[in-house]
């Protein structure tokens, strides 16, 4: 067990596990898997009101603000209690295809060369800022994230979020080939 | 305090996220260029467990622990779906990270991620303030 709980866990021990949350949120209390939709929460606790998109009982989300809360504590526990071994064993294409975007520090789960307090520039702003923006706005427009579409969604089979699915790849897959290399190169 | 057993699932999720390196910005990358196997068996694997799950729930007619029905609701189409959906995936690449490993790299004490996870609810401020006005 604490060799276990010492070592990254593969695909296939991860995969069953995140999938069994789906049945057990609905078991306990007729919850749907998703996160997204937390941030839209935030917003309404913390925010003026502006508009009706905001005006609602976010309180009745509470079990959701809790379930994010906890995915930090999760990331702490992780990171402290139960921490893996670095750098992180990808791939050596993937290596080398990062190498020529600048990035030559593997350890942690981050890239210090972009992300680190230290190295942070106007690129790495872009990413952080940019990306950030570009992650609340998309998945409410979308409606879902890749717990909501990606895994709950495609779980119950709606087609909707196959497309979504199929819009997070065209939006990362632009993004990791294309934009990367022109804001990084 | 009915509420608090959501606490100590969403420690497991996290905990889940970071032991198979799901909130690593490496691994995002690697997924996006088809380097590796590790992402797609991640989420492939849940999906096929959720899926199980809910055709037994359906089939057995499970009820939730407070004898209710469970509902499952689908959410509807629009166009803001695809539109949205190009949207964040180009900042799942930027950031390394969607939603809830957003939240698992702030815990893990990746600090910078801050930044991205306040951008997120600012982004989420600017589509409710714009939202009427795109097409849906």
């Amino acid at each position: 067990m604490i060799e276990f709980l010492s070592q990254p866990w593969p695909w296939y021990v991860a995969g069953p596990l995140i999938g069994l949350l789906i049945p057990l949120l609905l078991i306990v209390g007729n919850n749907p898997f998703g996160v997204s939709s937390t941030l839209r929460d935030i917003c309404a606790a913390t925010l003026p009101k502006v508009n009706d998109y905001f005006k609602y009982n976010w309180k009745e989300k509470t079990w959701n603000l809790l379930f994010v809360a906890g995915i930090a504590l999760g990331g702490l526990l992780g990171s402290t209690v139960f921490k893996n071994p670095e750098p992180i064993a990808i791939s050596t294409e993937t290596k080398s295809d990062l190498n020529q975007l600048g990035i030559q520090n593997f350890e942690g789960y981050v890239p210090s060369d972009l992300f680190a307090w230290e190295n942070i520039g106007f690129s790495s702003l872009v990413l952080l800022i940019g990306g950030g923006l570009l992650i609340g706005f998309g998945t409410r427009y979308a409606d879902g994230c890749t717990s909501g579409h990606s895994i709950f969604g495609l779980s119950i089979l709606n087609w909707v979020s196959l497309v979504a699915t199929i819009g997070f790849f065209i939006g990362g897959l632009l993004a990791s080939w294309i934009i990367l290399p022109l804001i990084l190169g | 305090m009915q509420n608090l057993k959501y606490l100590l699932f969403g420690t497991i999720f996290g905990l889940i996220l970071y032991k198979a390196e799901v909130i690593s910005w490496f691994r995002i990358q690697e997924m996006f260029h088809f380097q590796s196997f590790h992402m797609y068996g991640v989420i492939g694997g849940a999906v096929v467990t959720g899926m199980i799950s809910v055709v037994i729930i359906k089939k057995k007619n499970i009820k939730t622990i407070d004898g209710e029905e469970i509902k499952i609701e689908h959410k509807k189409y629009t166009k803001g779906v695809l539109i949205g959906g190009v949207m964040f995936g180009i900042g799942w690449a930027f950031t390394g990270a969607c939603p809830g490993p957003l939240y698992a790299l702030v815990g893990a004490g990746y600090w910078s991620i801050g930044i991205a996870l306040l951008s997120a609810i600012l982004g989420v401020y600017l589509y409710g303030i714009v939202k009427n006005k795109l097409p849906h």
